[in-house]
């Protein structure tokens, strides 16, 4: 098949990020165009006939969320752009922040017009250095231009657009909690109902996106929806920003057109397994998304509904690739050690049962296991399923479950033997 | 903190109005970054000039990673040891690091020069292992490129 690109269009150089080169691609015509041309609604009915699901991980469609919000309903709207990424395997947003910066401000600023946004803010990590820099520098260049601000264009729209920085927090990935985060407080992620899109940031209708999702904007509203629905799937329409690493002789961000093959993505175009290994396993959207067999990604192509009706999810893009020789039990302890660290501690299920996984698999890795430690991992992850309020106690259950029904001859070897049948190592050795 | 006051007023004139809690978190990290930590007087400060409850200020610190309620070394060191580092040699240079500087994570050198931190996932997984000090992101690190790096940060 074809390999259509809708985002990374242009030549990677030392200055393809800044606003003269982005308007030589181009850039900010879009926007003249709907600010002269186009009414919000249009714009809105654009987005929802595109189809375009979000790329953050939960694949919602944008359109469905942009169609809650009233657009004459006497309320203040909020934007907000979800550039959080803290999803482990995932660095696609990163890309975007620190290569096309302009990109995601132009997309906004249509954004902010299509739900009559005044105010809207990027929550970008506090980790992220270089691209708070390359983005914070293209709001600067924005306002200069008076692509951003009061009267945008000699036009009576205004949207201003503030970067939140964040301090160190997975759980602000969720849009809830992000939300809460920028209002200054701990980011305990809130129920639904209501909807962001009803009651969100100071309880007024927000629309959270994704960055991808959000960079997107600009080519659906300049090439009309039915050009992005020519690429994709029909139920799936669109490119997918994929962010491989691991034991992957050339990770990076790679765009592909949903539907692409999965073997070919990763013999071909990643240049395979690094070292000559054989492939072991695939976790293909970050690590709350289950793990899948090389055997079982063989016949499979890069659709969510694929790899869901194969037990997983293509989640936020994050795949890691896993090398032949790679032991299991010390990966799933690497990923709990994470979701122990990272559990806000709001929901009981969570608080208690990251750091009870987290205690068994380091005890099994210590060679303390007991028989019944793999039924108990099992147990606990049941009991995090659809009992917390965010996702984070349901992913984590997955990564367990996902490792365990894959690799649970290696638990029990582990457990038996007292130590890995596979010499315990995580790194792919070259020389070996 | 007070010195920062006049920066302070230009941040709060870049929000919506209504939106003075949400300056908790970047004027917090304004004060980290120029002293270091945020010290009890400049919770005090805060409150005063916010307005906010003094226990939303605590919360933020407590919860949020990066805050810090003392002072670390020159060079902050954080080698991230999640999965794509991991399977890319993260524990490797982790060892190095704690045999090379002498201390292990969450301390810090004698001389006050570097604090070793171990984190979780700095979303560069493409070119893992990283390793972040202070404010920049180091790539595809070995123990030979750390020792070299190390040694120029006084």
């Amino acid at each position: 098949m074809s390999n259509s690109k809708l985002l990374m269009t242009f030549p990677v150089s030392a200055t393809s990020h800044t606003l003269v080169e982005y308007r030589e691609r181009g850039g900010y015509a879009t926007l003249e165009k709907v600010l002269r041309q186009m009414t919000p609604t249009q714009v809105s009915a654009e987005i929802t006939a595109s189809g375009i699901q979000g790329r953050g991980g939960a694949a919602f469609p944008m359109g469905r969320k942009w169609g809650v919000v009233h657009l004459n309903d006497g309320q203040p709207h909020y934007l907000c752009a979800n550039a959080d990424e803290g999803e482990p395997g995932t660095f696609k947003d990163r890309w975007i922040l620190e290569n096309a910066p302009h990109l995601l401000v132009e997309s906004m600023v249509i954004a902010a017009y299509a739900l009559q946004v005044r105010n809207a803010f990027v929550y970008i990590r506090g980790e992220f250095d270089l691209p708070y820099r390359r983005l914070a520098a293209a709001v600067d260049e924005a306002y200069q231009a008076g692509y951003l601000g009061a009267r945008i264009l000699g036009t009576d729209v205004s949207c201003d657009l503030v970067i939140y920085r964040g301090a160190g927090s997975y759980v602000c990935g969720e849009a809830s909690a992000l939300l809460t985060s920028i209002e200054g407080r701990k980011p305990y992620p809130r129920n639904r109902p209501p909807r962001l899109t009803v009651r969100g940031l100071y309880q007024r209708p927000t629309v959270v996106n994704n960055v991808e999702t959000l960079a997107n904007i600009v080519g659906i509203v300049a090439n009309g929806a039915q050009a992005f629905r020519a690429v994709g799937t029909a139920k799936n329409p669109g490119t997918r920003l994929i962010s491989i690493s691991g034991h992957i002789s050339r990770p990076g961000v790679y765009e592909i057109e949903v539907g692409y093959p999965w073997s070919k993505f990763i013999h071909e175009d990643c240049g395979g397994v690094s070292g000559g290994r054989q492939l072991k396993a695939v976790i293909p959207g970050g690590i709350s998304t289950k793990v899948l067999t090389a055997a079982e990604i063989e016949p499979l192509h890069l659709d969510n509904q694929e790899v869901e009706a194969a037990g997983s999810s293509l989640g936020s893009g994050g795949m890691i690739v896993i090398a032949e020789g790679t032991c299991m039990v010390r990966l799933l302890q690497v990923m709990l050690r994470f979701y122990h660290h990272e559990s806000c501690g709001q929901c009981t299920p969570c608080r208690e049962g990251m750091g009870w996984l987290h205690r068994i698999i380091d005890r099994v890795v210590a060679g303390d296991g007991r028989p019944e430690d793999i039924e108990r991992l099992y147990q606990i992850s049941a009991w995090n399923d659809g009992t917390t309020i965010c996702g984070m106690g349901d992913a984590a259950g997955y990564a367990t479950s996902g490792v365990l029904n894959k690799f649970r001859d290696e638990f029990e070897y582990f457990i038996d033997n007292k130590r890995s049948r596979l010499h315990g190592n995580l790194e792919c050795l070259a020389s070996s | 903190m007070k010195h920062l006051v006049a920066e302070f007023d230009a941040i709060r004139a870049r929000f919506p109005s209504g939106f003075d809690s949400s300056l908790v978190v970047p004027f917090l990290r304004r004060i980290q970054e120029d002293r270091g930590y945020v010290a009890d007087s400049d919770i005090d400060a805060l409150v005063d000039y916010l307005r906010v409850p003094r226990i939303q200020i605590e919360e933020v610190l407590s919860y949020y990673t990066q805050f810090r309620r003392k002072p670390i070394g020159r060079w902050h060191v954080q080698a991230c040891r999640n999965v794509s580092c991991s399977l890319l040699g993260a524990d490797r240079i982790v060892d190095h690091l704690t045999q090379k500087l002498r201390i292990r994570p969450g301390e810090t050198t004698g001389d006050g020069r570097f604090t070793l931190s171990t984190v979780e996932c700095l979303a560069s997984c493409g070119t893992a292992p990283v390793v972040m000090i202070n404010e920049t992101c180091h790539e595809c690190v070995t123990p030979q490129k750390l020792d070299a790096l190390l040694e120029t940060l006084t």
